[in-house]
């Protein structure tokens, strides 16, 4: 896989900038005073131990929580609040840690339903089944068959994905999130609860969404292994508090990060 | 043993006797349970999309019949009434969605099942204070329904078919078919389905529940408004009307929360099993039977098919 290597394959300009972020729900703070950035075209791992409010912290990004506090930019636009649709317009697109799927829909409409927001004619047209409508659903639906040819899920793709396996599901959910071709993709632990093969293909699949497609990623995974090979730049939070930002190699010797890990007597 | 044959042999034997009463029976059935499948359609629209069970949906037939006829009494026009009653169902699908739904998102069922209480007498209130609370009549002839009815001569007798019910036969067909496709063939539709599916994943594929939300309570104010016309052109329009609308809940249990062919035919089995049950066994429990017979066939049916006849398989993994 990738070697771990430093600015030179971070080299795009700010994607977006998450500046001084404060979450609190009620009185817990989830997230405190929070700035790091994500570069074009990089792979950006949030890690840290459980409840360090990683989760939270895409939550914000992609507008399903508001910040009390902070300012994120995206695109070079800056904002306080925006609703989750509004971030799906503009280019966010996210999966899920225990995957958020229409389960009563196959896998098929599952991923056109990521081509929604690109879909413009009238529903009177759709109805009739006709003339541009017609062509712009073919239009859509090519491309999805494209993601479900790159996933490798053409067998299943008419399979109601309530009844898939776990794995597979994922998969599909990729499949939505990349359905809308986003400028970036949130990814909430894509491996969690996979065996080693499942991971591997996984790994190959947001290798290769990053290297095709050119998508921007931030994934949040708990597998070391996976979070070193796979990422460009790392950050950990830990009690909501940014504790090291830099490549896999300067976090993976970073002694905060290794007490956090591991636990320390305070 | 007589009582045996009262309720084995002798309804068969007079349905044998005089088939043209049968159909007469059938017929009467048929429109009964075709309005009922309009005011379960409405229920199912809101549930698919949001998971609320809309009690609130009987009132919204009597309001928009009640705003219809009131713009005519003023003087509007039958047909720009018509049109100004659909805007004011728009007005209260948005006002729903922003100062029900809104305030209430991620709330559980039951809190959100409590807030439609409140919108139904909210809404018989605000509709009595506007309206008044006496009975009024459907402008059906200003609209362009027809009245009177066809006689049939047949099976040795006369079968008599009010036109006005070949109306509403015809009109909740077409608009039982535009919805239907609707929601398998187009964007919104799909979105519909998503959001009924998973609030999170809808949002985060970029569908704005607000919109979704103000569509369905459109589209199910839409069928109220339906449904009002042709019901109140049967009898009168007044908040009596709303108990109707519990008729709903034993067509819902037999075809299911979410499915609209289920509405659709469960509607159509209470309304005729009721004209049936009333006609022929009716007498030998002193008639009357026809207000408590649907939910007896409603729990019957339970028994067999829990989630109903359309219902979405329940499958739990353990």
């Amino acid at each position: 896989m990738r070697a771990p290597t430093g600015p030179e394959v971070a080299v795009g300009d700010v994607l977006l900038s998450v500046e001084n972020v404060s979450l609190a729900f009620g009185g817990v703070k989830a997230v405190s005073d929070v700035s790091f950035d994500i570069r074009k075209g990089e792979i950006r791992a949030i890690i840290g131990p459980n409840g360090a409010g990683k989760t939270s912290m895409l939550n914000v990004i992609n507008g399903f929580y508001h910040p009390q506090d902070g300012r994120i930019t995206f695109k070079g636009q800056t904002r306080g609040q925006m609703r989750p649709h509004d971030a799906a317009y503009g280019g966010i697109a996210r999966t899920f840690q225990n995957v958020a799927l229409f389960r009563g829909m196959t896998a098929l409409d599952n991923i056109m339903t990521g081509r929604s927001l690109r879909m413009r004619r009238g529903f009177i047209w759709q109805l009739l089944r006709h003339g541009p409508a017609l062509r712009e659903e073919v239009e859509h639906r090519h491309r999805v068959e494209e993601i479900i040819d790159f996933l490798k899920i053409q067998e299943i793709r008419r399979v109601p994905v309530g009844r898939l396996p776990y794995g597979l599901q994922k998969r599909v959910e990729l499949g939505r999130a990349l359905a809308m071709e986003p400028e970036l993709l949130l990814l909430d632990e894509p491996m969690a609860g996979m065996n080693i093969e499942e991971k591997e293909d996984m790994s190959r699949f947001i290798l290769d969404v990053n290297d095709y497609y050119g998508t921007t990623i931030a994934l949040i995974e708990h597998d070391m292994g996976v979070v070193m090979d796979l990422s460009d730049r790392v950050v950990v939070l830990d009690h909501g508090i940014k504790i090291a930002d830099g490549t896999p190699d300067e976090v993976k010797n970073d002694k905060t990060v290794i007490d956090a890990y591991l636990g320390v007597a305070h | 043993m007589h009582l045996l044959y009262q309720i084995f042999i002798d309804p068969f034997v007079q349905m044998g006797t005089a088939p043209d009463l049968l159909v007469q029976t059938l017929w009467e059935g048929l429109v009964a349970g075709v309005l009922y499948s309009l005011i379960a359609l409405g229920f199912v629209l809101i549930f698919k999309a949001s998971g609320v069970f809309n009690f609130a949906q009987g009132i919204m037939v009597v309001f928009a019949a009640l705003a219809l006829v009131g713009f005519y009494q003023h003087g509007v026009p039958a047909f720009l009434a018509l049109g100004l009653t659909v805007v004011v169902m728009l007005l209260l699908a948005f006002a729903v969605e922003r100062l029900i739904l809104r305030p209430l998102v991620n709330q559980p069922d039951i809190i959100l099942f409590m807030a439609t209480f409140g919108l139904t007498y909210f809404l018989i209130g605000f509709g009595e204070l506007i309206f008044g609370g006496d009975p009024k009549v459907m402008i059906s002839s200003q609209l362009g329904l027809p009245s009177g009815s066809y006689q049939i001569k047949m099976l040795g007798g006369f079968v008599q078919l009010q036109k006005i019910d070949i109306a509403a036969a015809i009109i909740a067909s077409l608009m039982v078919a535009v919805l239907a496709i609707f929601f398998q063939k187009t964007r919104i539709g799909r979105a519909l389905r998503a959001v009924a599916d998973s609030h999170r994943a809808a949002l985060s594929v970029g569908i704005s529940l607000e919109q979704i939300w103000v569509i369905v309570w459109f589209a199910a104010g839409i069928v109220a408004l339906a449904t009002g016309i042709m019901w109140g052109a049967r009898s009168n329009v007044s908040f009596a009307l709303e108990i109707i609308a519990l008729k709903a809940l034993p067509v819902l249990i037999l075809g299911g929360f979410t499915s609209i062919p289920g509405a659709i035919v469960g509607g159509i089995i209470i309304g005729v099993g009721e004209k049936i049950g009333e006609f022929y066994w009716g007498p030998l429990f002193g008639s009357g039977i026809e207000d408590w017979l649907a939910y007896v066939i409603a729990l019957v049916f339970l028994l067999f098919r829990p989630q109903g006849l359309f219902g979405e398989r329940i499958i739990e993994r353990i």
